[in-house]
């Protein structure tokens, strides 16, 4: 069986286990299985057998954290000293950062070995990681499905147990909608509580570095290792520390909002609703809430998110670092050529969306109206924060999709995001973990939304729904075994 | 037909803080290309900018100085545009909340010209282009800016030439920045547009980019003046443009105009958070501001009875300001040090700049020391200019080049043989002094002067030459 975290940590510190071995177990693992699932696009096993050994002589001399030894896996937009970062895109190829993402250095700095760069939709642009330059991820609940995305690699890795957690990225959804596409947890915590030092922008006012792991209590202790205030991110702040998870949750107001509900297929309101019942039998009551603002969230995500990307990856220029297109005629040629070559299409169709709701003429119009929604849908959020301690949505009102099947339905994968992005909005914690499947036996995720830098009430019902049996995760066969 | 000019300035100034304003490499002038940078102001994917508090507190001080009011609660915006010295293809800048509004500088004639903003942004790098290729240098980028707006109240290139001067003064004496226009920390964009003499309305208007020397932003607007005037004149319209103006020809030539003008796509920087000020930091702020250069300009001439000409030259350098100061504060008389100042110490400084810099081999107290024997007569004025030449050329202390032999000068006794001396040494002299001609006297103190090498107190010999004449 696969431990979890805190289990793994226990046998490193007992010897049971040492992190060069359990660091090889997850090497080995990822040279048998990842070819059909395309997890990792850059491995860096080397490296991580150096830590690994590094760990055991932290261990060795007490001074292990609970993480030391522990190896894991990284979304490809997350800094990474001396080893290629490249947000899956051409553009970015061959780029190795000289400086490590604050998330990534804490990490580091206790010794977790790094096993590689996880794939992901370029530039964490989609929502199924298809548009990633290294072709898509495979879902290991069923090869023909996409992991969903855009943390897509991250998530498969830990379903398929080829890593025991991984750090994703969440700008409307991205760890946690692959999480709940992938049968796994995915928590995406309050904006500002972990440092976006290195970590690649998207849309920088909502993106967010976000744990996957098998259980929210490991969830949990990856959110602890990295969070912090950080003098290089002035969005940063102090994040309380999540204490052990008791999943007492007795008195508990639960909100549902019927926005979060609308058109959804009957087996996943189902699953949604188990949820509830469980949370129910735990002591919880459930009230249901209406907060019609909900309903602009998509557009407003969409405009500000892509304003700022077309702003965030104006510097793509080709002319520091990255792909830099042949045949030039002029500086202003070789710009041209290197992003038309550089960026994919997905890419490209945010950045001119972000372009053009910035131009002259029409900010008014889509900008600055989507900022001043966004402060509406902040603030129906508040209200629902006073009548209640957490909101309960489902994480997509749909589970993965085929593979390609949403090249012809862009629509539809957009869509898919309107029950993650009104979190971003808000800068809300919150935290997806599986809760039944459907009847292809594809995973279906549960969301447990919290008010901000309550990231621990957020967890602690997660965990509850966890002690009651109606959450559980298990990594697929062929991933490590202990 | 008469045209009046109508001008407005963009004024940029490098603030002088120690480090950049969104990271902590140095903002030193110079340097090996590219060694002066780190990932956030070289725009590396996922670096991300921290405000450096000082940039905020220098502009307040700025603000404060040109009489604006400060927006306390405020914040920085992107502005888009792409050109390889602008490494994330937006410069982190201000739009539509600048931290200073409304204020304005004053001239000499006590004509205000308003200042309509002063916001806060970053430097770019610079390119450098050779051998057929085009090299990056990005040690200037992420150097602190403010970016200083006047409203069209400048009416002629005199005009405009004294408001970057007092600008110019201005922070040098706050120290926000050394605002050195040949190398860059100050640089000026110019609007020029024109209008028929007493109308009340404004012309289209051109801009010339980037001026860095006061002559040729005259020359600059005494140019586009006549352009503009001899197209309106010859019933043409005068195109807005923006305009670079060529040294070596003297001429302004147009590099893009309205049609291709750049959509800059402005919002609010998303990595930084709202910008709040306390109340209390403006007040501390605007109770710390030093003496400005028009107040200290009429102090000299009014308390401390210095020429006009002589106040001038002292006030237009903040560190000569400083040294008069403490020396005058340390007793010695304002008149002599002044003088001496102007006089043989400028003689010593070949430029502007050495003047701005004023590095002296002594202190200001060495020098108070001397004043003050000249002072009180112990010394005579040439003793003190040959003394002071000495320290300038080999430092050291007054005592080094004066003996206690000679600051006693020559006794009352001896004085009034001399002068006896002198008097039966020049008949004529005495003679025409007594028909009337004071002048006459001046042979005798020569004779004094000559007979102590200088030492002898000339106004004691004077009352002693009267009585006994």
């Amino acid at each position: 069986m696969t431990a979890t975290l805190k289990q793994l940590s226990r046998l490193l510190r007992d010897k049971e286990i040492s992190s060069v071995q359990l660091t090889r177990k997850y090497i080995e693992v990822i040279e048998n299985r990842d070819p059909q699932i395309n997890s990792y696009v850059t491995r860096c096993f080397d490296e991580a057998l150096l830590a690994a050994e590094r760990a055991d002589k932290m261990i060795a001399r007490g001074e292990a954290a609970p993480l030391t030894g522990i190896p894991f896996a990284l979304k490809d937009n997350i800094c990474t000293d001396g080893i290629e970062t490249t947000c899956c895109s051409k553009i970015l190829s061959g780029f190795k950062p000289y400086y490590d993402a604050t998330a990534y250095k804490k990490l580091k700095d206790i010794c977790a070995p790094l096993l590689g760069k996880t794939n992901m939709d370029e530039f964490a642009m989609g929502s199924t990681s298809e548009t990633s330059c290294f072709g898509a991820p495979k879902n290991p609940r069923d090869l023909n499905r996409v992991t969903g995305g855009s943390s897509g690699g991250s998530a498969a890795a830990v379903a398929a147990g080829l890593a025991p957690f991984a750090l994703g990225s969440d700008t409307g959804g991205s760890v946690r909608q692959p999480a709940a596409f992938c049968g796994v947890v995915g928590f995406k915590p309050t904006y500002g509580a972990v440092s976006r030092y290195g970590l690649i922008a998207y849309g920088s006012s909502l993106d967010q570095i976000g744990a996957i792991a098998l259980s929210v209590e490991d969830a949990a202790i990856v959110f602890n290792a990295v969070k912090g205030e950080d003098e290089r991110d002035m969005t940063s702040r102090k994040c309380p520390d999540i204490g052990e998870l008791t999943g007492d949750i007795k008195g508990m107001k639960v909100g549902v909002v019927s926005e979060f509900f609308e058109g959804l297929s009957p087996e996943i309101k189902g699953a949604v609703e188990r949820a509830l019942k469980g949370l129910e039998s735990c002591g919880a009551t459930i009230c249901e809430y209406s907060a019609p603002s909900l309903k602009s969230a998509l557009p407003v995500y969409y405009i500000i998110a892509c304003a700022e990307a077309s702003s965030n990856l104006g510097r793509y220029d080709g002319i520091r670092y990255g792909f830099r297109a042949q045949n030039y005629s002029s500086v202003d040629d070789m710009i041209i050529k290197t992003r038309t070559q550089g960026f994919g299409k997905e890419v490209q169709k945010r950045i001119m969306l972000g372009t053009y709701v910035l131009s002259g003429g029409y900010l008014d119009a889509y900008y600055k109206k989507a900022c001043l929604l966004r402060e509406s849908i902040k603030e129906d959020f508040n209200e629902l924060f006073e009548r209640c301690d957490i909101l309960v949505a489902p994480t997509a009102p749909n589970t993965a999709f085929p593979l390609g099947y949403t090249q012809n339905n862009a629509v539809e994968m957009y869509l898919s995001d309107m029950c993650t992005v009104p979190v971003n909005i808000a800068g809300l914690p919150a935290v997806s973990l599986p809760c039944g499947s459907d009847k292809s036996g594809l995973p279906i995720g549960v969301q447990i939304i919290g008010s901000p830098f309550n990231d621990s009430t957020t967890l602690n019902a997660a965990h509850a729904l966890e002690l009651c049996g109606v959450s559980k995760c298990k990594p697929e066969k062929g991933g490590v075994e202990l | 037909m008469k045209y009046e000019l109508v001008s407005g300035l963009e004024t940029h100034v490098e603030l002088a803080t120690a480090t950049k304003i969104f990271c902590s490499c140095t903002t030193a002038f110079g340097g090996a290309p590219n060694t002066h940078c780190c990932p956030v102001c070289t725009g590396q994917p996922g670096a991300l900018p921290v405000l450096n508090k000082r940039v905020v507190e220098f502009a307040i001080r700025a603000g404060l100085a040109l009489h604006c009011k400060i927006n306390t609660v405020t914040h920085l915006d992107r502005k888009n545009y792409c050109y390889p010295d602008l490494p994330k293809a937006y410069q982190i800048s201000q739009f539509d909340k600048p931290l200073c509004e409304h204020g304005y500088v004053e001239l000499e004639s006590g004509k205000k010209i308003g200042i309509t903003r002063i916001h806060i942004e970053e430097d770019a790098g610079k390119l450098v282009h050779d051998r057929g290729f085009t090299f990056v240098d990005y040690n200037r980028g992420g150097v602190p800016l403010i970016e200083i707006v006047s409203e069209p109240d400048i009416s002629s290139p005199e005009e405009a030439r004294e408001y970057v001067e007092k600008l110019q003064l201005i922070m040098r004496y706050l120290a926000v920045s050394d605002c050195k226009m040949q190398e860059g920390s100050m640089r000026c964009d110019v609007n020029i547009s024109l209008r028929p003499e007493g109308a009340d309305y404004l012309g289209a208007r051109t801009e010339i980019k980037n001026m860095n020397s006061m002559s040729f932003i005259e020359k600059a607007m005494e140019y586009e003046y006549s352009r503009q005037a001899e197209i309106l004149s010859s019933g043409g319209k005068v195109e807005q443009a923006t305009m670079r103006y060529d040294e070596h020809t003297g001429e302004t030539y147009v590099m893009r105009t309205k049609e291709d003008a750049q959509d800059y796509r402005y919002f609010p920087e998303p990595d930084l958070p709202t910008i709040i000020i306390p109340e209390e930091e403006v007040q501390k702020a605007q109770a710390s501001l030093p003496e400005l250069p028009l107040e200290k300009l009429k102090r000299y001439r009014d308390m401390l009875q210095l020429s006009d000409h002589t106040a001038r030259q002292l006030y237009k350098y903040k560190a000569v300001c400083d040294f008069f100061e403490s020396c005058i504060n340390s007793g010695a008389s304002a008149r002599n040090s002044a003088n001496l100042i102007t006089g043989a110490i400028y003689s010593r400084f070949a430029t502007e700049e050495q003047k701005e810099k004023f590095s002296l081999p002594f202190d200001a107290a060495q020098f108070a020391e001397l004043v003050k024997l000249l002072d009180s007569g112990k010394i005579n004025p040439t003793l003190a200019q040959m003394t002071l030449s000495k320290m300038l050329t080999n430092g050291g202390k007054v005592s080094d080049y004066i003996s206690t032999e000679d600051v006693k000068g020559v006794d009352e006794g001896e004085l009034e043989k001399l002068c006896r001396e002198a008097i039966a040494a020049n008949p004529q002299a005495v003679a025409d002094f007594k028909a009337g001609k004071e002048k006459a006297i001046s042979a005798l103190y020569g004779y004094i002067k000559r007979a102590t090498q200088g030492k002898a107190d000339i106004r004691a010999a004077d009352a002693i030459i009267k009585r006994l004449l």
